[in-house]
């Protein structure tokens, strides 16, 4: 237990410091591999724990981001209180496909399905929502990058990567507390036999809805930073399936409802991602789609001979 | 403490349960037992809310208990094993236990407590941290007796929970369910091995193609001719 501590207050410090060494592009690089540990996180509460399979997060990623986004464009409401509204509409989306799911005894790769279909008619939605710019995309204005300026959420790369440590950190200590509560124990039970765990006096249907309420909170909450971190929405790019695997990746790769996994799967996939960009690069090799042919390769090595994720055996030979 | 009244079950046409109905007395442990196929597991299955039964009524401890759902069921005081052991395979043994234990513990230290009270009387408390998937079958049916235990039932449903034990692991937990029973807990099993019912139930009831064909103290049942019937040419240590 001491060493987890010590382990952890050690990485806790560095991440602190590192803008004080860092250049502008590890900065954004480190910011990333935050966004994608904190959202990781939140997608490894639903299926992780509670073993429920959402291949939809960009739903979550989207109606956040365009629920902030939104209320500032148009009525200059800041991101603090439109996150409140942004986790409102996320949940209130999460619990109607919880129902329609666990009510009618959709499950696996159905209830998989459901949370994709989902997906796709809210970007078809938002497409033809004028309001927010329909496929035209919309911009959030974007004053100065100088100073901090958190009640608007504008300033320096360091204040959006303190921002994204902070919430990932959050998020981490949540899941933590999470995983050793009575819902931990109940999601678990749930994931490894359903109908064991109901006849041990689980309401399973509640304890579902309340991981598939928090996994949407949690990522609308990355929604919203995605809007004021990169200032313009289109939902052709926020809503795409695509969004939704680079959040499954990192946890799946990191060990699937472990604590660490979804840090160490972010941290792990978007340096392989850069670095494999940077070394296509430095070779000459600018064959179109090299790098997903090589970023493929490397998961499905991963996924072969570490099945269980990186985190496990790391955290073994660590002793933690 | 339960009644069963005239309770049936149909599978596609097929009557698994026909109008079946018994009593078990609180404090008591009673057996249900017949050839494979007879109705005993669809029968538990309607008491633990499974299934609701096509007709006739469960009442348990006063209350009509028939269309609960499973964990409704349990909340009311009814724990069950599964014949076809449920572990949780990826959890470690004591968290098994300890997912039943917080049914009526408020903090998870309380659960653990629970759950390592009765992890001791099962004597599974030496593998509490091993996962439950390493588990040998007897110890994966302790595991799911413990698992029940652990909600604090006042009526225990066992079905088949000696299948595959040797003769002292039987004799051991024919010993730990007689001490239950003397503190309190009623007990209904499904069991085959009828080393453990002769040993254990003061009232049996017999069930052939859905219907009860006899009920009684196990001397007499044992020397009814339609229970010999129905015996006859099976494999077993009547």
């Amino acid at each position: 237990m001491n060493r987890r501590l010590v382990l952890l207050g050690l990485l806790a410090a560095a991440l602190v410091a590192l803008p004080a060494f860092a250049g502008p592009y590890a900065l954004s690089v480190a910011t990333l591999i935050l966004y994608f540990a904190y959202a990781g996180q939140a997608w490894n509460v639903m299926m992780g724990f509670a073993g429920q399979l959402s291949l939809g997060h960009s739903l979550y990623v989207g109606v956040g981001a365009y629920t902030a986004g939104a209320l500032y464009f148009h009525f200059g409401i800041g991101p603090w209180a439109g996150l409140w509204v942004a986790i409102a509409a996320c949940v209130a989306f999460a619990l109607v496909i919880g129902f329609l799911a666990f009510r009618f005894g959709i499950s696996g790769v159905y209830f998989a399905l459901l949370t994709i279909a989902f997906a796709e008619f809210t970007r078809i939605g938002f497409d033809h929502l004028a309001w927010t710019g329909g496929p035209g995309g919309m911009f959030l204005r974007v004053e100065q990058r100088e100073t901090w300026d958190l009640a608007n959420f504008r300033g320096p790369p360091a204040m959006y990567y303190y921002t994204m440590l902070a919430l990932a950190a959050g998020a981490f200590a949540l899941c933590a507390a999470l995983v050793r509560s009575r819902a931990g124990y109940y999601w678990q039970a749930i994931r490894e036999n359903e109908e064991a765990a109901q006849a041990l006096g689980i309401n399973t249907f509640r304890w579902k809805m309340l991981a598939v309420a928090i996994s949407a909170a949690m990522t609308a909450v990355s929604g919203v930073f995605f809007a004021f971190y990169y200032n313009n929405l289109f939902p052709e790019q926020i809503f795409h399936i695509s969004r939704s695997i680079e959040i499954i990746l990192g946890p799946i790769i990191g060990g699937l409802g472990t604590l660490f996994g979804p840090i160490l799967g972010a941290a792990v996939l978007t340096l392989l991602s850069d670095g494999v960009t940077e070394l296509l690069a430095a070779l000459g090799i600018e064959t179109p789609g090299i790098k997903q042919v090589f970023y493929g390769l490397l998961l499905l090595v991963v996924v072969m001979f570490l099945p269980h994720g990186i985190w496990p055996p790391i955290a073994r030979r660590l002793r933690l | 403490m339960l009644l069963l009244h005239r309770v049936s079950k149909a599978f596609r046409g097929l009557r698994a349960v026909d109008e079946v109905s018994f009593e078990v007395d609180a404090g008591s442990i009673a057996a249900l037992i017949g050839p494979n196929g007879a109705g005993k597991t669809t029968t538990f299955n309607m008491i633990a809310g499974v299934f609701p039964p096509d007709a006739g009524e469960i009442v348990f401890a006063g209350r009509a208990i028939h269309g609960l759902r499973p964990d409704q069921v349990c909340v009311a005081g009814i724990g069950r094993t599964f014949q076809l052991v449920k572990p949780f395979a990826g959890l470690s043994v004591l968290d098994n236990v300890m997912v039943g234990a917080l049914l009526r513990e408020r903090t998870t230290a309380g659960a653990r407590r629970v759950a390592l009270e009765v992890l001791e009387r099962l004597h599974l408390a030496a593998k509490r941290d091993l996962p439950a998937a390493s588990l040998t079958l007897p110890d994966r049916k302790r595991l799911e007796v413990a698992r029940a235990l652990a909600t604090r039932p006042t009526l225990l449903l066992l079905d088949e929970v000696m299948a595959g034990l040797r003769p002292v692991e039987c004799d051991q937990m024919v010993e730990v369910f007689r001490s239950l029973n003397r503190e309190g807990l009623t007990i209904l099993l499904i069991e085959h091995v009828m080393r453990a019912v002769m040993a254990l139930a003061g009232h049996i009831v017999v069930l052939h193609h859905g219907r009860v064909i006899a009920r009684g103290a196990p001397d007499d049942i044992v020397r009814d001719p339609a229970v010999l019937e129905c015996y006859l040419g099976e494999e077993t240590e009547v």
